[in-house]
């Protein structure tokens, strides 16, 4: 009990208290995840001047503004760009973006593939909800193919981003998928993530009940829960294949990549400068 | 490792070298951008010089990520600036509405081209006047300065760095075709010199709020990484930084962004008034077009003609003073269809008329004299 009371503690130094109670709908699935991100936070006793979080628009895109530490809720999809600039600059700093899938993957992916490319030493916390959530759940860059939004009203003909497949083609050196069920692995993925270096993507499924799942036989938050209990599988060697999302099939989570010892471009840019100044 | 700064001394330099020898002499350390013609001079000056002195050079994937990255970078305390050049201003336009709603100061150079859309890539256009202050969303002032030759080139940098810090605000820092490939003698002075022209970030009060401004109605600006616990929001926000979506909130802040700006105009204006104490006609330019309005101005004397230019170093704010001072008629000559003519019409009382070319080229002496013969008749 006191363990609980003093994580909690700990916690509330870390939000912007007096903004709550927050924008998310009851059963969203963005506080499991910003509750998971503190707690990983607090495990590694990062000092908070040392801690910039980054977010773009959308729900997630709100994260910022509820984090007591230097934050920013930029424009829709210049989360990483932002985050870069400031990386660049103060390579000193751990730089988090915490954003959304509309936000990262679509009006954001190329600077996502761009960053990831380069290797700037970001955490990326990618929520993916399959919905652009705060415009009223229309279909968005990982809308599993055949599902029901506003604006797939027959039914998604669209196909979705595999995003550790494509995180890991760009050689990002840390990728892992969890949904919001997986509160310890998510917890430990991220304390994990902090230590490392490079650019480093963690997907997180979360529930949408509001917009998402009511038009998807998934009214509550707890039936979008159960799916994910039941059709999670963590399989850390999955096959790209096997990572793709499907309208209501498996979902492969996971720490599908975890290397080191790859430079940063921060780091590269330290001989840059030596070089010029020979 | 020793940084390597310029000397003093006499430089044989395009219009884009002295703009980035002339930022990183007026203490820019951080540049992000993406090559665009007449422009990508600039980023090859900055990817060069700026880790000579220990700055960062960054090349993005397009212009909106160079932008927002120089944003995050001013966050840090960085002079930050970014260059580019038609198609990628208009890319610019949604971030400068974020920075000038967040108040980070920043230099965006902007070499204009012949234009809409691709235009003429490697030639004079300026058709970027109003774009740069109305370019995003919303209503707002920036502050935007146009030198027109390759030393005012690299001098007005330490204007563009003071202002922005100061106010702030971005500042649109515009060169054309002309002027970016065009080359000239600049002489740079002693480093002890030049490092005495740079202002500095005002710092923040113990308690005081991110966003609650001074007496000037600016707030000092708090930075990255020093426990500040920052929060800035493109939402409309209150002095903790804090969205407030409330049309009070709304009020008290868009009149504050304008007004820091527009109270403090007189201090920002910039113009060169060349022969216009006895004018009877006034022919109003800027940037690479002035020098030949110059000379069309020495044509018109010769003939008797009393003619005089007023040529505008701030475009924005509008230095409308200037145009209310004299009681006689204007001409403004431009590369556009007829832009900055006007903002002249509207604070003249007497005539006003237009040389305008679509692009490409400036006007002859010949054409300006032409044109101040026919006004004057």
């Amino acid at each position: 009990m006191s363990q609980m009371t003093d994580m909690r503690k700990m916690e509330e130094e870390w939000l912007r208290t007096e903004r709550l109670p927050h924008v998310w709908c009851p059963g969203c699935g963005i506080g499991i995840v910003l509750n998971a991100f503190l707690r990983a936070v607090i495990r590694r006793n990062i000092p908070k001047e040392k801690m910039v979080v980054v977010s773009g628009i959308g729900c997630t895109g709100r994260t910022a503004g509820y984090v007591n530490v230097d934050s920013f809720h930029t424009t829709h999809g210049r989360a990483i760009p932002f985050a870069v600039g400031i990386k660049f600059a103060r390579p000193d700093l751990n730089v988090v973006v915490f954003s959304g899938d509309g936000d990262l993957f679509a009006i954001g992916g190329n600077h996502f593939v761009n960053a990831a490319r380069r290797n700037h030493d970001l955490l990326i916390i990618a929520v993916n909800n399959f919905t652009y959530g705060m415009t009223g759940g229309q279909h968005g860059p990982t809308t599993p193919t055949g599902a029901y939004t506003t604006t797939t009203p027959y039914g998604n003909p669209d196909r979705p981003f595999n995003i550790p497949h494509l995180a890991i083609s760009l050689g990002a050196p840390y990728v892992a998928r969890w949904t919001t069920y997986h509160v310890n692995q998510l917890q430990n993925s991220i304390y994990k993530a902090l230590n490392m270096k490079g650019f480093r993507v963690i997907e997180i499924i979360s529930q949408c009940p509001t917009v998402y799942g009511r038009r998807n036989s998934m009214r509550s938050p707890m039936s979008m829960m159960e799916y994910f209990q039941k059709n999670s599988v963590i399989n850390n060697k999955a096959s790209y294949e096997e990572m793709e999302l499907t309208y209501n099939g498996k979902i492969v989570v996971g720490e599908f990549r975890n290397v080191g010892g790859i430079p940063s471009y921060e780091e590269r840019y330290e001989e840059i400068i030596r070089r010029a100044q020979e | 490792m020793t940084e390597k700064h310029l000397k003093e001394g006499y430089y044989f330099w395009s219009g884009d070298v002295a703009a980035a020898e002339g930022a990183i002499a007026a203490g820019c350390r951080f540049y992000a951008g993406y090559p665009i013609t007449p422009s990508s001079e600039v980023a090859e000056t900055m990817a060069l010089r700026l880790p000579q002195v220990g700055g960062k050079f960054i090349e993005m994937e397009d212009e909106i990520g160079s932008i927002a990255a120089i944003i995050g970078a001013s966050w840090t305390g960085e002079r930050s600036m970014t260059a580019t050049s038609g198609p990628g201003i208009s890319l610019m336009n949604e971030n400068i509405g974020l920075a000038v709603m967040t108040e980070v100061p920043l230099v965006i150079v902007n070499a204009m081209r012949g234009a809409p859309s691709t235009g003429l890539p490697t030639l004079i256009g300026q058709g970027d006047l109003m774009q740069a202050k109305y370019g995003s969303h919303g209503s707002y002032e920036i502050i935007t300065l146009y030198p027109n030759n390759i030393q005012e080139a690299f001098d007005l940098m330490f204007d563009a760095f003071n202002l922005a810090e100061k106010y702030r605000v971005p500042v649109m820092y515009l060169l054309d075709g002309l002027l970016a490939h065009m080359y000239e003698k600049v002489y740079v002075p002693p480093r002890e010199v030049w490092e005495k022209k740079i202002i500095r970030r005002k710092r923040a009060r113990k308690g005081q709020l991110p966003y609650q401004p001074d007496e000037d109605m600016i707030p000092p600006m708090p930075l990255i990484g020093e426990g500040y616990n920052i929060h800035a929001t493109g939402l409309t926000h209150d002095e903790r930084g804090y969205p407030d979506l409330t049309p009070q909130a709304q009020e008290e802040l868009v009149r504050r962004l304008n007004e820091k700006i527009l109270k403090h105009e007189r201090d920002i204006w910039k113009v060169e008034e060349y022969m216009t104490e006895d004018a009877d006609v006034i022919v109003v330019s800027f940037g690479g077009e002035s020098r030949a309005v110059k000379a069309g101005v020495n044509l018109a004397r010769k003939e008797g003609i009393k003619a005089g230019m007023l040529r505008l170093i701030t475009i924005w704010p509008f230095p409308w003073e200037y145009i209310t001072k004299y009681s006689a008629d204007y001409i403004v000559a431009e590369i556009n269809y007829g832009q900055m003519y006007h903002l002249v019409r509207e604070y003249s009382d007497n005539d006003v008329y237009q040389l305008n070319k679509m692009g490409g080229e400036i006007h002859t002496p010949e054409e300006v004299l032409k044109r101040i013969r026919e006004v004057s008749s």
